[in-house]
């Protein structure tokens, strides 16, 4: 574990909520922001080079909602990781796997009312009243929309503990309606969208399962 | 509608010959490096059939670039991606091919395809291609209308339709291991379409043979239709006296009607019908064109559809 430090391990356990680490510099986030952002690099770096084939916008399109849908199943796999084998120190990434979700969910909204719509307001309207999968995304979005609002520290205090955790289970419909999104959009291979909303669900019933059950250690050890 | 009449000038004129001719060259220099090995067919036998006539169905429009014609298909029979076909279509084996013609004609047969194709019949097309998902091409065919072909075998006066097949063999098209469509594809025209004139058996694109991924050795082209409508690598050819059913409209009828004609104003549940993008010219910051009526063919082929509610028969 990388953000391990030569504290205790009571410390590394609960780094994530009480600071007890974290005074110098780690490289872990950096470089987990590094490698999610590389999906996009590659993107950016193809289109320029017109290595994106035939239909760009379609490419685009798929790869910045596929990646916004996994590193949304990232995000929600942290709680049931963390609890189920006592691997606390993972809590540290969730807000940055959230915000990365979001932030492929944006320009993946992007590429469909700039590339494909191109901002015809109309036309956007019409697809939303008329397809479902148009609907199920966008709402997925504006699920995600205060979540992103409300990431930072202050924020959170400000909101206080219980108000900010009950609105972040919003993430759950979010993920829900983002899975069943892609469903409804392939054509006839519906083979890896179920991929994903089986993950999605293996994750969430996950939660259901008694902490430290597939621990080694029997209990926790935070106290 | 774009042209007034329904005959444009031929590529080749429109064109001055030089520019014509080096840029043929340059397109089969990249198409030899595209393709390597890996594209039977392609780049290797330089331009089979340089020599078919220009047609004065063809569109005026610039080309879609070869590599895009060839590296962005869709025929699950390779894989679902887009990417797929050119990758896995090596494993097709072109010769010798036959196709069986029956049902409804007074001489079935099978034939093979040297039978099936007269060199001295083959005429180039440049065709607008629109595919249901809301993309198009525009695409130099070479082939000749299936109408000739259908004359040849003599449909009886109980022939209403025409039926077609692709091949089905998993272990040349490995996407038929998956249950993807109720295989083998199936597709099928009303006789009257298949006797129009615009309705061609294709044997080649850009000059040449078709690539595997283009569905070699014989496939179906009818321009004032969704893509999914031109059946790829066929096998099978019947007349029948009723109206056959598609693998697509099996899959899903509510999405895919038999007629599946180009039409703006029929939505599609998944695309809106109304605009497409073009590939291969047109920056990403251009709007979407809008999409014509029978894909600009309406001129020749509405009369097929009078007194028909599209609505209905989508």
């Amino acid at each position: 574990m990388a953000s391990r430090l030569p504290i205790s391990t009571r410390g590394w356990i609960c780094a994530s909520t009480t600071k007890v680490v974290g005074t110098g510099w780690r490289w872990d986030k950096p470089l987990l922001l590094m490698v999610a952002l590389m999906p996009l690099g590659i993107l950016i770096w193809s289109l320029f080079a017109g290595q994106l084939g035939a239909n760009p916008l379609e490419t685009l399109t798929h790869e910045t909602g596929e990646w916004a849908l996994r590193l949304l199943l990232a995000t929600l796999a942290v709680t049931p990781l963390a609890r189920l084998f006592l691997w606390t120190g993972l809590y540290r990434y969730r807000r940055m796997l959230g915000l990365l979700a979001f932030s492929y969910g944006v320009l993946h909204l992007l590429c469909y009312l700039w590339f494909d719509q191109g901002w015809l307001l109309v036309e956007i309207g019409r697809d939303l009243l008329k397809r479902p999968f148009i609907l199920l995304g966008m709402s997925a979005f504006v699920l995600l929309l205060p979540l992103a609002a409300t990431s930072t520290d202050r924020i959170r205090r400000w909101l206080g503990a219980r108000r900010w955790r009950r609105l972040h289970r919003l993430i759950y419909p979010a993920a829900l309606l983002a899975a069943v999104h892609f469903l409804l959009l392939v054509k006839a291979d519906r083979f890896e969208p179920l991929i994903y909303l089986g993950i999605l669900l293996l994750l969430l019933a996950a939660r259901g399962l008694p902490t430290g059950c597939l621990s080694r250690r029997s209990s926790p050890r935070t106290s | 509608m774009r042209t007034r009449r329904p005959y444009s000038l031929p590529w080749s004129q429109v064109t001055p010959e030089k520019t014509y001719l080096s840029r043929r060259r340059l397109l089969a220099a990249a198409g030899a490096m595209l393709g390597g090995g890996l594209l039977p067919g392609l780049g290797v036998a330089s331009s089979r059939f340089a020599g078919a006539p220009a047609s004065r169905f063809s569109t005026d429009e610039p080309l879609t670039p070869l590599k895009h014609v060839t590296s962005y298909n869709n025929f699950y029979e390779f894989g679902t991606g887009k990417d797929d076909p050119a990758r896995n279509a090596h494993t097709l084996k072109t010769t010798p091919w036959a196709v069986e013609i029956g049902g409804e004609v007074t001489r079935p047969a099978t034939v093979g395809l040297e039978e099936l194709i007269q060199p001295a019949h083959l005429e180039e097309r440049i065709y607008r291609l629109r595919c249901v998902e809301g993309w198009s091409m525009v695409i130099p065919w070479v082939g000749f209308p299936l109408a000739d072909l259908l004359k040849r075998f003599q449909p009886t006066s109980r022939a209403n339709y025409v039926a077609f097949e692709t091949l089905y063999d998993p272990e040349q098209m490995p996407g038929q291991k998956r249950p993807v469509l109720d295989w083998p594809y199936r597709e099928g025209l009303r006789l009257d379409e298949a006797m129009h004139p615009l309705t061609l058996l294709t044997v080649g694109l850009y000059g040449n043979e078709l690539p595997n991924q283009n569905g070699a050795p014989l496939r179906l082209v009818v321009p004032w239709k969704y893509g999914f409508k031109s059946i790829k690598s066929i096998v099978r050819i019947r007349l029948t006296e009723q109206r056959p059913t598609t693998s697509w409209e099996m899959a899903n009828a509510r999405e895919y009607g038999f007629y599946s004609n180009v039409n703006p104003e029929v939505d599609h549940p998944r695309w809106s019908q109304a605009r497409e993008r073009r590939l291969g010219e047109e920056s990403l910051f251009q709007k979407k064109r809008p999409t014509l009526m029978f894909n600009g063919y309406g001129e020749q082929v509405a009369h097929l559809y009078q007194g028909m509610d599209l609505r209905k028969y989508y």
